[in-house]
């Protein structure tokens, strides 16, 4: 009873966490439709972007959104053995989604296209870098509960942890899924 | 050496005479009182019994206690600038003019940030969790983590008194473009941007945290619609916090990496777009004044239904009122900023919607004075400010209304009128709210009454002070004189004006005394004013059901709902109380780590002003390891036992 009403407001706390952090992925949608069409003397959009690259990260991501989802399940029913490899399934298409995002970056690096170039170049780095940054915060998130795995049963607690997890790790699907369609479709 | 310490070089350290003076006695206040702590023999009291606790009462005592060092130092800050300006009227003040752009600044940021704010927050903590019968915040830790964040972000918009380098020249908002490495290549805004950084993510906490609490944790039968005014207009203002203040961190997100990184979102070349910043901090900016005002509401509404000895009139239209408060002030942002270039259709509408705004707002203080009509009236000090206040916000809100008219505000934009109009709501308005509710709650927090008549002076000196001081402000507008000027021609017979307004300053400091005298005197005289019932002022709500100061679990039994106005229905019914069945109440354990990871975070800020990015990367270190082994404890409550708990309650002796 007690514990219910603590995963209660766990959850509460955790949707309205999410919320404030959707508003501030908001705030860099809005500055990156504001500054799109300043390229300055830097190059544009579709000068730079590699759709089928992208379209490569983007079902990788929904894949681990996928395996994620699957290693609740398999929490839910106590199948430990399943749960260590949906969960390491997603661990590995998230450091693959990752190095793509860095690899994309250094590619523009390289070509001399910094943040410094233009404005809309810093609104691109910024919204991607933000989502990639969140995207490492959930793998370093995820090692840890393998770790407490590692050394528990599947308890409730677990399942509590697992669960919260998996509503972050859906939530930057949906936030990357938001960034291909405005940032990379549009262009 | 020059890369170990980035920036921060010997000439950056304290060299003007305000930084010397600054640097000295701060360290002197902190070395007495360190060795006052050592002396009495009180530093494990203090860590114990304070620092590391996570009781709601407790957090909001410490809450109130920086606010009110904080209010000192933005008081000085405003007593200089005053000062300056009546000199300025004979030729020369004695400020340069960057000078006085920083304590302007930091007058207003501290005010906002760290006195409101602080202020308020301390009372929630006090006071939300007793109103809605519950024994703590949803996340005790969170609430420790979030005070010590604010407490983070106070110390490192002062430690450049000692650490050397400046404060942000530029307005509180530290508007773009000037605020930009191009127009401000100084440190002073980068303390602006990580003192408000680590600060508001303590509000953002806080916000979450409280809305949590109130929609979860509400004693049985206490439905929305039988929530305390306090809690309703709590929970509205924690709604905007979460709602704006991830458009405030993000918006100073991008002006740091502008600064720090180079990057172009609010520079003038490149493709930037300052106009942008002006639009995000206000959606942020007007949102906030409303975070400050409707609690203030909330007490008033509180402090009008006991000392008239009525229910409040028209709670549902009350309650209506502030959710519309709420919602509308989420579209008014642009008449801040009417001159700046928006077609005449847009300026209309943001006209009218700011003008729709003061219709709830002035709904409430019908509700108010119904209240009172044919009531029992007791003029104490809580009542006063509360009729000081509907003076005075009156009075300011139809400067309010004037300034929304875009024509009029073409007029008199960023002249000491707007001044004049948001000082007349922010200290007529929330401040005032503040020290009602200080003045109301305090025997609930330590046991005694304070001291009626000299809050009654502290409370006159205010009032005849803020009109002597604001209302030479209001005409200085017409005059035509803008906010934050620093030298003006003797010629236009200004200074007379001004000096009136230095007198009102020096009637509010006297009432300030009279506060710091009251405090004092009650603390001393505290067997004169003592309460044992834990309910001096036959009041209405929960609060005073427990006794006072209330245990550190707050309720012994979770009382049960059944009206509005709780405590006051169960008085009237005139039961005896039969003496209930006591069980174990499990409690959160004192923690440390919020305290931990704030030194981390403040070590982030400092570096980051600095560039000294070696202990930036140690700084996050230290974040990271100190959430990795909170994580990994499990052991974080305690037990107080039943007999525990029964032996407590018999002395209270209120049982039939
Ligand atoms: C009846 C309700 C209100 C109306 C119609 C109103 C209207 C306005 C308008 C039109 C401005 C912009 C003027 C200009 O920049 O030229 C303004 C500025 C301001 N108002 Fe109000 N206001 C109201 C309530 C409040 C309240 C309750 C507070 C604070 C607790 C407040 C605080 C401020 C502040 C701080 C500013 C100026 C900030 C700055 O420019 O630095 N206002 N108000
Ligand atoms: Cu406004």
């Amino acid at each position: 009873m007690v514990e219910h009403k603590n995963n209660d407001k766990t959850f509460l706390g955790f949707w309205i966490y999410l919320m404030t952090d959707l508003i501030m992925f908001a705030v860099l949608f809005a500055t990156f439709a504001v500054l799109r069409n300043n390229t300055f003397t830097g190059p544009s959009g579709e000068e730079i972007f590699n759709l089928p690259f992208v379209l490569a990260e983007t079902l990788i991501l929904l894949t681990s959104s996928f395996t994620c989802g699957l290693a609740v399940l398999a929490a839910r029913k106590g199948d430990k053995k399943q749960l260590y490899s949906w969960l390491l399934g997603t661990l590995f298409l998230g450091f693959a989604f990752l190095f793509m995002e860095l690899s994309e970056f250094q590619e523009l690096i390289h070509e001399g296209y910094t943040w410094t170039k233009s404005a809309f170049l810093s609104s691109y780095f910024t919204l991607i870098g933000t989502h990639g940054l969140h995207i490492a915060v959930g793998l370093f998130w995820l090692i840890i509960l393998l770790i407490k795995l590692s050394t528990s049963e599947i308890n409730s607690s677990i399942i509590r942890k697992l669960t919260l997890f998996s509503l972050f790790w859906h939530f930057l699907d949906i936030v990357w899924i938001f960034i291909f369609s405005i940032v990379y479709l549009i262009a | 050496m020059e890369d170990l310490f980035g920036k921060l070089t010997l000439q950056a350290l304290p060299h003007e005479w305000f930084t010397i003076g600054g640097a000295i006695s701060m360290t002197a206040g902190g070395l007495g009182a360190i060795l006052l702590l050592t002396y009495l023999k009180r530093w494990k009291w203090l860590w114990t019994e304070w620092l590391t606790s996570t009781d709601p009462k407790k957090i909001g005592v410490m809450y109130i206690t920086v606010a009110v060092f904080m209010l000192f130092r933005g008081v000085l800050d405003a007593v200089l600038l005053w000062l300056h300006q009546v000199l300025a009227g004979g030729g020369q003040g004695y400020l340069t003019a960057d000078h006085f752009q920083q304590i302007s600044t930091a007058h207003g940021v501290i005010m906002v940030f760290f006195v409101a704010m602080g202020l308020l927050f301390g009372l929630m903590n006090i006071i939300v969790p007793l109103q809605i019968g519950a024994r703590d915040l949803a996340f005790p830790f969170l609430n420790s983590l979030g005070f010590w964040l604010y407490v983070a972000g106070a110390i490192l918009i002062n430690i450049f008194f000692v650490f050397g380098g400046e404060f942000a020249a530029t307005g509180w908002l530290a508007i773009a473009p000037l605020s930009g490495l191009e127009f401000s290549p100084g440190v002073g805004v980068d303390y602006w941007i990580w003192s408000l950084q680590i600060s508001g993510l303590g509000t953002l906490i806080g916000g979450i945290n409280f809305i949590v609490t109130i929609l979860k944790m509400r004693a049985p039968g206490m439905t929305l619609m039988r929530m305390p005014l306090f809690v309703w207009t709590t929970l509205c203002s924690m709604i905007l916090v979460v709602s704006v203040f991830p458009i405030l961190t993000m918006t100073i997100i991008l002006l740091n990496l502008d600064r720090l990184l180079g990057m172009h979102f609010f520079t003038t070349g490149f493709g930037g777009n300052p106009m942008m910043y002006t639009n995000l901090i206000w959606m942020w900016g007007h949102p906030e004044v409303y975070i400050l005002i409707l609690p203030a509401f909330g007490i008033y509404s509180e402090i009008v239904a006991t000392f008239s000895g009525k229910r409040l009139f028209g709670y549902t239209t009350a309650v209506v009122a502030v959710v519309a408060v709420t919602l509308l002030s989420t579209l008014v942002w642009l008449h801040h900023f009417f001159t700046m270039g928006a077609d005449a259709n847009v300026n209309a509408f943001f006209g009218i919607m700011t003008m729709i705004i003061a219709i709830p707002t002035g709904a409430q203080i019908f509700n108010w004075i119904a209240t009172m009509y044919k009531g029992k009236i007791r003029l104490t000090t809580p009542m006063l400010w509360f009729l000081g206040f509907v003076a005075t916000f009156t009075f300011g809100g139809m400067a309010g209304v004037m300034l929304a008219i875009p024509p009029i505000d073409y007029q008199v934009h960023n002249s000491l009128f707007l001044v004049a109009h948001f000082h007349t709501m922010a200290i007529g308005g929330a401040l005032f709210g503040l020290f009602a509710g200080i003045s109301y709650w305090f025997p609930k927090v330590f046991g005694f009454k304070l001291n009626e008549k000299l809050g009654q002076y502290a409370f006159w000196c205010w009032l005849v002070g803020f009109f002597t001081s604001f209302v030479p402000l209001y005409i200085l507008g017409f005059m035509g004189v803008t906010r934050r000027l620093d030298t003006y021609d003797p010629s236009t017979g200004w200074q007379f004006l001004f000096l009136i307004s230095l007198l009102g300053a020096g009637i509010i400091a006297l009432g300030i005394g009279f506060q710091l005298l009251q405090i004092a005197v009650s603390i001393l005289k505290r067997k004169e004013n003592q309460n044992t019932t834990g309910d001096p002022w036959d009041g209405r709500t929960l609060e005073w059901s427990t006794s006072s100061p209330p245990p550190s679990y707050s309720f012994a039994v979770i009382p049960t709902v059944d009206d509005r106005d709780a405590f006051w229905t169960m008085k009237q019914a005139g039961k005896p109380i039969s003496k209930p069945i006591f069980v174990d109440i499990h409690a959160p354990k004192n923690t440390a780590s919020g305290i931990y990871i704030s030194a981390f975070a403040l070590i982030i800020g400092f570096s980051l002003v600095w560039h000294i990015f070696w202990l930036t990367v140690l700084g996050f270190l230290g974040v990271i390891i100190t959430v990795i082994v909170r994580t990994f404890n499990d052991d974080t409550e305690y037990t107080i036992s039943a007999s525990e708990i029964a032996k407590n309650e018999e002395k209270r002796g209120i049982y039939g």
